[in-house]
């Protein structure tokens, strides 16, 4: 019996056999996808602020700030990772409670969660998360807040930039902003299953 | 002779149901138009040069196929292939009885659909549970996708709040922010209890392996963040050259799809987790389909294969917007559909040869489509094949053209019929007894007769 890959294989041949010939492959420069917008500032994260503030994301530069969103809110239990908890020891106080450990059976309990983002698109606005810097993909996803906290050097410019600088990771997510959904009547909603609340946070200095 | 069934079903939608379909169509092509051109002073440029990469590749996927298998392995994925819906189907239940799973959650993927999955599934013993929220809704009501992109634009808030109070999700609230709230909720303890996250693909790169996955809802995230197993469903066409590639690719297919830049979620999945990473799953399988994409492929039509399944054509398609999704009678509606839907029927083509002609050649679609596809001429060389083949369906509505042969060929015949045509602005359309102006009628009105009047130029035009 012939496989299902040989049969499929033997009949994709059949059908391009009788092509006289064959579309070449066109290959294309980066300036066919360059915005035609006013010169970007040349601040990558200024750059990075505005765009992600367009798709409802909150770019803040202090800790201190996140704090206060997560407090006048009374988001209060959360997890943080503990390469990132330094920076926030000294402003997620009582009644704050947050844990360093990954506790899986508190995944659907956390309030917010603080992970790194390896990286950022200016252009588009995005985050980027990869299984080697997030300490947990459900701890970035699953709470109602995300902080991504985000290296000014790893900043790109554009969508391209990014591709031919993709780490070597078995999973790479870009985050654009809050989760959301135009479903019902093409009215947006954010918050469907990730985040309704997606923050990045300048990191202070380069990572340890 | 009667009136397409495309027609009938237009003619059968409610005031408020075509109503809502036209207008998230023209919303959402507003959008895209708007967010295309705001951005690139030459979009035009951009869909070509994507269209000639996808035309590429399904040109060559006798190599590309073995080629980005060799490259999944070597990541550590399991490759599958699937002749025909039913083989995908038995694949991804044997994955599920290799791991002892008894529930799969599932993010949108018009592959599943096509090949029927939630229903196999289910009479197998096995739960499956849609996790995008208008899929969702679609799953409580045990109704079909209208829309690619848009699976309930043919739904109204109060019908979803009518089911959601219906099926316990809490008393009727047609709020779309408390809609979408109570799914979340639902679905939330549904992601980590399920043994399978099963998904689509946008794209595959053969480069890398990677395969492209993109959401706004984070329906899919959460699938490959709470599971243990993925199983991805592909069709066969869905290949992209290089990594590069989707630097081009996906700056258009949000904004072809919704108007957005990008979608919010864009993963890029080459494997299994990470060893350091605590969430996700250990065991990756990509199931290639074909299920007539080959038939495709060998036909004249193969254009049609490149297609990303933004939906830009349906929401500008003046045909979808009176008749919306469910009148193409098959999974995938609008222009694209009207040509992919036959194409992949195999010898079920005759079935659904009427669809070739549920457009007016505006050529519209042609015009939005990301990766540029032909699809009037495409039309056209279906409706030949409907014709070469005899097929019932591909004849219906359509009026005997052997009387305006005559007329055309016979100079005074013409001018007397021009004539005539003058009074039929003094009759009303439905006094005139040719069955087949009848039934074109009943959707639309016909303008008043001008005939003659170029005739009349050209003769008093001035001279030199």
């Amino acid at each position: 019996m012939i496989s299902a890959r040989e049969q499929i294989l033997a009949r994709v041949r059949a059908a391009l056999a009788s092509l006289p010939q064959r579309a070449p492959l066109p290959d294309w420069d980066r300036d066919l996808v360059q915005s035609r917008q006013a010169t970007p500032s040349t601040d990558l994260w200024e750059l990075f602020s505005q765009r992600f503030s367009a798709v409802n994301g909150r770019p803040l530069t202090d800790a201190a700030d996140v704090a206060r969103l997560l407090s006048a809110a009374g988001w209060h239990f959360g997890y943080c990772d503990p390469a990132l908890w330094p920076l926030f020891s000294d402003v997620l106080l009582e009644p704050f409670r947050v844990e360093t450990e990954y506790e899986r059976s508190h995944a659907l309990k956390y309030e917010f969660g603080i992970t790194w983002a390896t990286g950022a698109i200016a252009e588009t606005g995005s985050l980027i998360l990869t299984d080697g810097m997030t300490s947990s993909r459900l701890a970035a996803l699953a709470p109602w807040v995300h902080v991504a906290v985000v290296e000014r050097s790893s900043i790109h410019a554009t969508i391209p930039e990014a591709l031919e600088a993709h780490p070597r990771d078995p999973n790479i997510i870009w985050v654009t902003g809050p989760s959301k959904t135009a479903d019902v009547e093409g009215i947006m909603i954010e918050g469907v299953h990730g985040p309704g609340v997606q923050v990045a946070l300048l990191a202070p200095g380069p990572r340890a | 002779m009667g009136a397409q069934s495309i027609d009938d079903f237009a003619a059968g939608l409610s005031v408020q149901r075509q109503a809502s379909v036209y207008q998230s169509s023209k919303d959402t092509h507003e959008r895209r138009t708007q967010v295309l051109f705001d951005r690139f002073s030459d979009p035009d440029r951009l869909r070509r040069m994507a269209g000639d990469i996808k035309q590429h590749v399904i040109e060559h996927l006798d190599t590309y196929l073995p080629q980005v298998e060799e490259r999944l392995k070597a990541n550590g994925a399991q490759v599958h292939w699937a002749e025909d819906g039913e083989a995908a189907c038995n694949a991804v239940l044997g994955i599920m009885r290799a791991r002892g799973a008894t529930k799969l959650v599932k993010s949108k993927t018009m592959v599943s659909e096509e090949i029927g999955l939630e229903a196999f599934l289910r009479k197998n013993g096995m739960e499956s549970l849609e996790t995008d929220l208008g899929e969702f809704i679609i799953q409580l009501d045990h109704d079909q996708p209208s829309h690619i992109v848009r699976p309930i634009a043919h739904k109204t808030r109060r019908e979803i709040a009518l089911s959601f109070e219906r099926e316990g999700l809490g008393d009727y609230n047609d709020d779309p922010g408390a809609i979408t709230q109570r799914a979340r909720s639902f679905m939330r303890d549904k992601y980590v209890e399920a043994g399978v996250g099963l998904t689509g693909a946008n794209f595959v790169s053969v480069e890398s392996g990677r395969i492209v996955v993109v959401t706004n809802e984070g329906n899919s995230r959460f699938s490959l963040a709470g599971t243990r197993c993925h199983i991805a469903l592909v069709g066969i066409e869905k290949l992209v050259p290089r990594d590069r590639d989707l630097g081009l690719l996906l700056n258009l297919l949000a904004r072809s799809a919704t108007g957005q830049q990008l979608s919010v979620y864009t993963e890029f999945i080459s494997g299994p987790r990470a060893p350091t990473q605590p969430d996700g799953p250990d065991e990756m399988h990509v199931i290639f389909v074909d299920n007539g994409r080959t038939n495709a492929l060998a036909s004249d039509c193969r254009e049609i294969l490149r297609c990303i399944r933004c939906g830009a054509c349906l929401n500008v398609c003046p045909v979808y917007r009176q008749a919306s999704g469910h009148a193409y009678r098959s999974v995938y509606p609008g222009p694209l559909g009207a040509v992919l839907s036959p194409l992949l029927a195999g010898d079920r083509f005759a079935d659904l040869a009427d669809l070739p002609k549920a457009s007016s050649l505006c050529g519209a679609c042609h015009e939005v489509c990301p990766v540029n596809i032909p699809i009037p001429d495409l039309l056209l060389r279906l409706r030949a094949r409907g014709k070469a083949e005899g097929a019932p369906r591909a004849a219906i509505g359509s009026p005997p053209m052997g009387v305006w042969a005559l007329l055309a060929t016979q100079p005074t015949a013409w001018k007397a019929a021009l004539f005539g045509g003058r009074l039929l602005n003094h009759v009303h359309t439905k006094l005139i007894p040719v069955p087949a102006l009848q039934s074109w009628a009943r959707q639309r009105t016909l303008p008043p007769w001008r005939g003659g009047e170029f005739r009349k130029w050209m003769k008093e035009r001035p001279r030199k």
